[in-house]
């Protein structure tokens, strides 16, 4: 998987590869290989889950009715 | 429009005779446009005591509001029946909605009511228990309806007021415990005749036009008359209907409304709700550090292991290498080589000694022994071969005398056979 590939993964996604990622090399029959290309991989998810929660600032919008009847969202700002 | 000119045209007629009768239809039709031109009598609430209540087989309701001075017939069609949450009784005082309008059949003025709310003390907890018992009889607070909540929501609807305390209260718990969240709000009323209406399409909009992984339905605290539009029936059916799981948190912890039993999880507060809303980032940092931990330390035990098998190997292969067998046939060869010497030191001094023997056994059987005894060797001059005869010397010839200490020279001067010999 590329990083790209990776940057696309949700949180959830990420934080539950990392999950598995950990039970696989903690047991199981691996080669140092795998094992490597394991530790690695979950090295990738933890930075990535990392970043996520480090980064994040709450988004809001608005649901807003539009004429014909749909909805478009726009940015919405508490008033102070 | 037309009842503006019938209005003109009637009054100027007033001032004077009828130029022509009226037939009983125009005039309960005037009538009729009277009432219905009266914007007090559209739009009217009424308090009276309910006589007669009774609905019928096409399930429209008749009734009579009457109080000590006078009565008011009452209908309630079938659709506005059904709404109801509780059906009033005789005897009961009442409030009803309605507009007033003429019966032309009957030539009677008649209250259409289109909503009845018992009056008086205790009317809405009387109006929230029959809701309530009549949803919970239909199934809608079934705890196999609920759903749990996302773990990780990436949207969540916020239905509210855009600009209620309670808003910003579950703004500030979001974005303290898990900003990843991405927040839709979908705007309402949260108090008001209008406000259930618009909280069931506020619900339905975030259902129909986002794709938030669930909601929630909040208002701050306030009065039973202020939480009122969360008691109903049309916002309950809003919340079972949603496509994802609803968050309830209306009022305060002691509040519990209709739209809290329909919720699929009811949280005492707006903030509350927020709180169960979304996992904590903190927590989740903690995980995955410890995650991160593990890794690693998973992996330093894996290669350890190998290392460790590594070693063996080694040790087994240092065991069945052949430089062992080289080292144990070098120091067998080294023991051959040794008792080879041995052996051969032995078989000199064998020989040396037998040498010995030899030389002292042919030292006494040496000519020269003789000499010692004053014998004398005679070999020809010239070559030197003994002479052992007469014969083979003539007179004259040179002859060398070996003796016991040295050799001379000498001439043959005579020869003879047998006694013959010259000297010596």
């Amino acid at each position: 998987m590329s990083e790209k590939e990776i940057e696309e993964l949700t949180f959830e996604a990420a934080f539950q590869e990392l999950e598995e990622t950990v039970q696989r090399l903690e047991g199981g029959e691996l080669t140092l290989d795998e094992a490597i290309a394991l530790f690695e991989r979950g090295q990738v998810l933890v930075r990535l889950c990392d970043g996520k929660l480090e980064g994040a600032e709450l988004r809001v919008k608005q649901l807003m009715p539009d004429a014909d009847g749909g909805y478009h969202t726009v940015p919405f700002q508490m008033e102070a | 429009m037309s009842t503006k000119s019938v209005q003109r045209s009637t009054q100027l007629n007033l001032f004077g005779p009828s130029p022509e009768p009226m037939t009983v239809g125009q005039v309960t039709r005037y009538v009729k446009s009277l009432l219905d031109g009266d914007y007090v009598l559209q739009d009217l609430w009424a308090e009276g005591e309910v006589s007669n209540f009774r609905v019928v087989a096409s399930g429209h309701a008749y009734f009579t509001l009457k109080d000590d001075q006078a009565s008011l017939r009452c209908v309630m069609w079938r659709s506005d029946v059904r709404r109801q949450a509780l059906l009033p009784q005789d005897g009961q005082s009442v409030l009803a909605h309605g507009r007033i309008s003429v019966y032309e059949v009957a030539g009677t003025y008649q209250f259409y009511v289109d909503r009845v709310q018992l009056a008086g003390v205790g009317r809405l907890h009387l109006e929230f228990e029959a809701l309530k018992q009549r949803l919970f009889k239909e199934g809608l607070f079934d705890a196999v309806r609920k759903r749990s909540l996302p773990p990780f929501p990436i949207r969540l609807g916020v239905v509210t007021s855009p600009t209620a305390a309670a808003l910003r209260d579950i703004l500030n718990v979001l974005a303290r415990r898990y900003s990843l969240v991405q927040v839709v709000l979908s705007p309402t009323l949260v108090q008001g005749d209008q406000a259930p209406a618009q909280i069931a399409a506020a619900i339905q909009a975030l259902n129909e036009h986002t794709d938030v992984d669930a909601i929630i339905v909040a208002r701050g605290g306030g009065s039973l008359e202020e939480l009122w539009a969360f008691n109903d029936e049309r916002v309950a059916r809003a919340i079972v209907d949603s496509r994802v799981p609803v968050i309830s948190g209306v009022g305060h912890e002691v509040d519990f409304t209709i739209a809290d039993f329909a919720a699929d999880v009811r949280a005492p507060t707006p903030s509350a709700a927020a709180e169960l809303a979304v996992p904590d980032q903190a927590e989740l940092q903690a995980i995955v550090h410890a995650h991160s931990v593990r890794l690693a330390g998973a992996l330093h035990r894996r290669v350890t292991e190998r290392r460790q098998s590594l070693g063996y190997l080694g040790q087994n292969l240092k065991r069945c290498s052949p430089v062992g067998r080289i080292r144990t046939l070098r120091q067998r060869v080294d023991e051959l080589a040794q008792a080879g010497d041995v052996c051969l030191r032995h078989f000199l001094t064998l020989r040396r000694e037998q040498l010995n023997g030899l030389a002292s056994r042919l030292a006494t059987l040496s000519p020269f022994a003789t000499l010692e005894r004053g014998y004398a060797i005679v070999r020809r001059a010239d070559t030197g071969h003994v002479v052992t005869s007469v014969r083979q010397v003539s007179v004259g010839e040179p002859v060398a005398v070996r003796v016991r200490d040295g050799e001379f020279g000498a001439t043959v001067g005579q020869t003879a056979a047998e006694k013959e010999v010259k000297d010596e």
